[in-house]
């Protein structure tokens, strides 16, 4: 009886957070005059109203698990990094750029365009590092800063030396050949293997953190870095290799985005995911077993809102302020329960 | 460049860095107490929309400059909240915080996007305005410039030369000492990151009053990100900070400057120049090497050095403190 | 002021920290407050000087009963304490530590508050400057400020609680000094430590705290007998010592030098045998530390050549000092020593590995239980670090310790620690020497400098001295040679 209790208990505790934020979201649906009901009822529609939509749902998957993935790894690092927003761009530039430069047709331009993904991400996770380990600049501004590069060297691409011979559009690029084409399932976006991927992703994360010397040593970097450093866990090479791996996580990402979903290179093409998985990691207490659960209800979401723009002409940005209040109100509850519940107990 | 062109340049950059200066001055008092609220960006959005709508919508830009401001201030008290009443991590509030008012900013602020609004009228100060070149520089703008001008001014004085701000200086070094000597030290923390956040949202309402009127989807392009590495850069002193803050105001107006003379540079490395900018600066601030330069600088030179460009956090800056 | 504590009683859960103690301290005393670590003296004191509330017991000031909730109400009260690390603020001048939380209102009134300590300073014949940032001050020098700011604020009751950690000589003579011209003004000084000598030479009644009860209370002349007596319940035993023979040199360093921003220290040139035990003396600051962290690899040299073992490794990465058998064990126990967040079985694989890329939790907790065992550790492997207390972090520090280390570097390895965990540790590391480890240490303590080095090496400002056979010298002449050089 106390075992079932305690386990309802733990996902009560769980729901409560979202069960305010949805409240919260309520209260700003009103402010902004829309009905709330009719909000919420076309985000659910948006992502459930057919198989392709659900399809659509695990395409959202395949990012926010690989971004997540790598966060886990630097966040037990001690390590804020913001930077992963940008270390997705840099995957799919470096794979739009192996694409163009391969003579095509080409045997074996998928796997290359995947390893292209993981350098180029790993490359940009480990200027970030660099600049933290052997600047002493915070990584979050340097995350930060490296993102808008970023993205303004996309843009630059996009409307410069990779723009289509038509003109330049916003819509990025031009498609990509065929034989870049990640397969996807009939009559949907989503790449099986982009899935397979994603999931072994977070799974290996979760024995490395769990069951590894190197996951141990990470640990202990992330609580006490000089202690770490005297017993052995050299702090700079750990940390450049954590950024190192999760920008190749998120560098994978941005490609599978490339080659799987977009099948070009657009202005976009990271859409916030990178962000959104440093959300994931907060909500899912940085345990990797709860990542997959989190990551499914944000990317219902994400599949969700852009219905709100065209069935009630509301910004689909209402999306993004449910998953950052869920986390918003994550954050305060647990607050709440570690400081007051112990007294009233 | 003539003489009236030149000041009239300096003097719409002195005006384009008001938001700057509000925003970094006011996160430079909260860090001072040990708190840092990273919701900055998200936050100056959040009350460059509100500044714009309620502005629009009464009227009235002093209900406006007012809401934001409370907005500024609600958002800062979350943070503050969160990390010191509950126990969270600052870096975590501060991140999901900025997120959240971004979003809430253009989901809200959708209805305003593109509509011409108020915006603060020009108000040169007669008398002052006169004075040789200071005067057309400084004194031919409007009203919340002038008030950056006191805010400058005000900080400056009360960090380095009042008890109160002795006080805030103990709080953000070491707040167990500050505690044994009677200083409410929670209260300092909430005080100054409210006040604080109060600032951030005078920084948003000018933003979107002031310098780059009206309302549009992630209109104030990461001011708030590159306040945050002011504070860094201007060693958590006001005056400093504030150099730093019309520094950086200054190369975005060069930038823009620049660009009709180099047609072929693409507008993107503009775009991405301030952040550039940022990560060049911090490193200089904050990097080991710099601190080896020093061995090869005169003493003079190394005092001037450290006094204009090196700076220590405050050092309890980001942790909890808990009185027994 | 006549202070009296009335059956004061704290209990931490069910540690009886204070367990009914009353105490009475008459102005233009000097009173001393003996007891063991965990005897339940600082906590006695923090009760006394606001710090810390109390579950029972009465405090009574020239009678009248008081209740403080905070230092600042205490020092209105008139009772004000100096802590063995001073409360103050490194980064601010002295000053403005001086000004800081004084009066209300806006103004700081600097010149008066300037004149105010300079007037004090003269008065006891204190050098602090008041312009000078508050970290580039010695221990006694932080001291001096913040007993000279307690003064200005009218306290009539100082608590001192072990104010002779870390200062040089004549430092303690003018603290000594100071103690006693404030008694004569009659006031109240409450001298807390766990040093005998200088209780015996400065107060005129002793109270002996242990385990949390009043052992007893004597007045002068105290015999040390008596007073070990009644904080052990126990006879002092001497320590016996064996002679060990020196083998080859493990560690040699040639005209080296460490720069730092903040200090230098210039042509290092020493050889340790293995075997031998080095004590490092000197002010906090002198440059011990900085030796040791090159000596050990987390230090790079300036100039010189360090050789462990013969091998040269003057540029070598910090691993390769591990690989070659140089071990580091800092003070800072928690901070720098052990990961709070990570229990023992995680330190144990951190630190040895369990073989291949997979961990062994079952292995390491294995080894952990083993490592308790032996080192008479209280916990258990899940356990986790912070949980310890001072005395068990210690040990698992040298637990964590690989088996037959070159040279093993310890930072004030049994500061803070009562007599009991003093000897077991040393008795731990004296193992090791007899097994071939060469030791050096840096201690505050003079006797145990004398008692367990080979040979002694005295720090100042940044220069080494050769080194002193430790059997030949005496503690006055450590305390001098470690006063003396500074000019």
């Amino acid at each position: 009886m106390n075992a079932s209790r305690s386990s309802l208990n733990k996902v009560s505790l769980a729901l409560l957070p979202v069960l305010i934020a949805l409240l919260f979201t309520f209260l700003v649906l009103l402010i902004a005059g829309a009905n709330p009901l009719a909000a919420y009822g076309n985000i659910l529609a948006g992502a459930f109203e057919s198989p392709r939509k659900l399809a659509d749902v695990a395409v959202a998957c395949v990012p926010l698990l690989l971004c997540s993935a790598g966060g886990l790894i630097t966040y037990a690092a001690g390590l804020w990094n913001i930077g992963i927003e940008g270390q997705m761009i840099a995957g799919a530039l470096a794979t739009t750029w192996l694409i163009n430069a391969l003579p095509l047709p080409s045997y074996g331009l998928l796997p290359l365009s995947v390893v292209a993904g993981l350098v180029g991400g790993a490359l940009w996770g480990l200027l970030a590092g660099v600049l933290r380990t052997f600047g002493q600049v915070n990584e979050i501004f340097a995350g930060l800063g490296l993102n808008f590069v970023a993205a303004a060297l996309t843009n630059y691409l996009i409307f410069g030396p990779w723009k289509p011979p038509d003109g330049a559009t916003m819509s990025g690029t031009d498609p990509f050949p065929q034989a870049a084409w990640m397969p996807t399932l009939p009559q949907a976006r989503l790449s099986p293997v982009a899935l397979i991927l994603a999931l072994a992703a977070i799974g290996a994360v979760y024995v490395l953190l769990r069951g590894t010397h190197w996951g141990l040593k990470l640990k202990a970097i992330g609580l006490n870095p000089q202690a770490a450093r005297r017993l052995g866990a050299d702090t700079t090479r750990n940390m450049l290799l954590a950024f190192a791996v999760c920008g190749a996580l998120a560098g994978l990402a941005g490609s599978l985005q490339a080659t799987a979903v977009y099948r070009r290179l657009i202005p976009q093409i990271s859409g916030g995911y990178g962000y959104l998985s440093l959300l994931v990691i907060l909500l899912s207490g940085s345990r990797a077993e709860w990542v997959p659960v989190v990551v499914f209800f944000f990317s219902v979401i994400q599949v969700g809102s852009p219905r709100l723009e065209l069935r009630l002409q509301l910004d689909s940005s209402l999306g993004g302020i449910l998953q950052a209040s869920v986390a918003l109100f994550f954050l305060l509850t647990r607050g709440l329960r570690e400081r007051f519940g112990e007294k009233k107990g | 460049m003539t003489d009236s062109l030149a000041m009239v340049t300096i003097g719409s950059v002195i005006a384009a860095s008001a938001p700057l200066v509000f925003a970094s001055i006011g996160e430079t008092l909260t860090e001072r107490a040990g708190v840092v609220n990273l919701s900055l960006d998200g936050t100056i959005l959040l009350t460059a929309m509100t500044g714009f709508a309620v502005a629009f919508s009464s009227g009235s830009l002093a209900l406006g400059f007012l809401a934001a401001m409370a907005v500024g201030a609600v958002v800062a008290f979350i943070v503050a909240y969160g990390s010191i009443a509950l126990g969270q991590n600052q870096t975590a509030l501060g991140f999901v915080l900025t997120l959240l008012c971004a979003d809430m900013s253009s989901f809200i602020g959708n209805p305003y996007v593109r509509k011409p609004g108020p915006s603060v009228p020009h108000m040169p100060i007669p008398g002052l305005v006169s004075i040789p070149f200071l005067g057309p520089v400084l004194f031919n703008q409007d009203a919340v410039v002038y008030l950056s001008y006191l805010v400058i001014i005000v900080s400056w004085l009360w960090v380095s030369r009042t008890q109160p701000g002795l006080r805030l200086r103990g709080v953000g070094e070491r707040p167990e000492a500050a505690h044994a000597r009677g200083v409410a030290v929670q209260r300092t923390r909430y005080l100054y990151t409210v006040l604080g956040g109060a600032l951030v949202g005078l920084a948003g309402a000018t933003y979107s009053l002031s310098v780059k009127l009206g309302w549009s989807h992630g209109h104030t392009t990461g001011i708030g990100w590159i306040a945050l590495a002011i504070v860094i850069f201007g060693g958590w002193h006001p005056l400093r900070v504030a150099f730093g803050a019309y520094l950086f105001g200054a190369l975005k107006s060069l930038g823009s400057l620049m660009q009709p003379a180099f047609p072929d540079v693409p507008t993107q490395v503009f775009q991405a120049a301030p952040f550039a900018l940022m990560i060049l600066a911090l490193l200089l601030v904050s990097g080991d090497f710099t601190e080896r330069l020093l061995f090869y600088l005169p003493p003079r030179g190394r005092r001037l050095f450290n006094a204009l460009l090196r700076g220590t956090p405050p050092a309890a800056l980001g942790k909890p403190f808990r009185p027994d | 002021m006549r202070v009296e504590l009335c059956d004061i009683r704290k209990y931490f859960g069910p540690v009886r920290a204070n367990d009914g103690i009353s105490l009475r301290v008459e102005s233009g005393t000097i009173h001393g407050l003996l007891g063991e670590n965990g005897a339940g003296k600082t906590t006695l004191m923090k009760i006394l000087s606001g710090y810390q509330p109390y579950d029972a017991g009465e405090i009574l000031l020239d009678g009248s009963p008081m209740r403080f909730t905070s230092p600042a109400e205490a020092i209105q009260a008139g009772i004000g304490m100096l802590h063995q690390d001073p409360m103050d603020f490194p980064p601010l001048s002295v000053l403005d530590n001086f000004l800081l939380g004084r009066g209300k209102g806006l103004g700081q009134r600097r010149r008066e508050g300037r004149k105010k300590l300079e007037e004090l300073c003269q008065r006891f014949g204190f050098g602090l400057d008041p312009d000078a940032p508050v970290s580039s001050l010695t221990v006694g020098e932080r001291q001096q400020l913040e007993l000279v700011r307690l003064l200005s604020l009218g306290v009539r009751v100082i608590i001192l609680d072990e104010p002779t950690t870390g200062i040089s000589a004549p430092q303690k003579e003018l603290l000594f000094g100071t103690l006693r011209a404030l008694a004569q003004e009659g006031l109240a000084v409450i001298f807390v430590s766990h040093k005998l000598d200088e209780v015996e030479a400065l107060c005129s009644r002793v109270t002996v705290l242990r385990q949390g009860k009043v052992a007893g209370e004597v007045a002068a002349p105290f015999s040390s007998d008596q007073l070990v007596q009644m904080m052990f319940n126990q006879r002092l035993k001497p320590s016996r010592r064996t002679d060990v023979p020196l083998g080859e040199v493990v560690l040699d360093l040639q005209d080296a030098s460490v720069r730092t921003y903040r200090l230098n220290v210039e042509h290092m040139s020493l050889q340790v045998r293995s075997g031998e035990v080095i004590g490092l003396a000197g002010l906090e600051g002198s440059g011990q530390r900085l030796m040791m962290l090159a000596c050990a690899g987390l230090e790079r040299l300036a100039a010189g050549r360090l050789l462990i073992a013969g091998q040269d490794m003057t540029h070598e990465p910090y691993r390769r000092f591990l690989e070659a058998g140089v071990a580091f064990v800092p003070a800072a126990r928690l901070e720098e020593g052990l990961i709070p967040g990570l229990n023992l079985s995680e330190h144990v694989a951190l630190v040895s590995g369990t073989g291949g890329f997979f961990v062994h939790w079952k292995d390491a907790e294995a080894r952990a239980q083993k490592m308790i065992a032996d080192f008479n550790i209280v916990g258990h492997p899940g356990m986790l670090v912070q949980e310890l207390s001072g005395g068990n972090q210690q040990r698992a520090l040298l637990a964590l310790l690989p088996e037959g280390l070159r040279l093993l570097i310890l930072e004030h390895p049994t500061r803070g620690l009562d007599l009991e965990s003093t000897r077991w540790i040393w008795n731990k590391l004296l193992q090791r020497r007899e097994r071939g480890t060469a030791i050096l240490f840096t201690s505050t303590d003079l006797e145990e400098l004398i008692e367990y080095s080979d040979r002694i090496i005295v720090f100042s400002g940044g220069v080494m001295s050769a080194p002193v056979d430790a059997k030949r010298i005496t503690v006055e002449e450590l305390g001098f040679m470690i006063g003396g050089q500074r000019l």
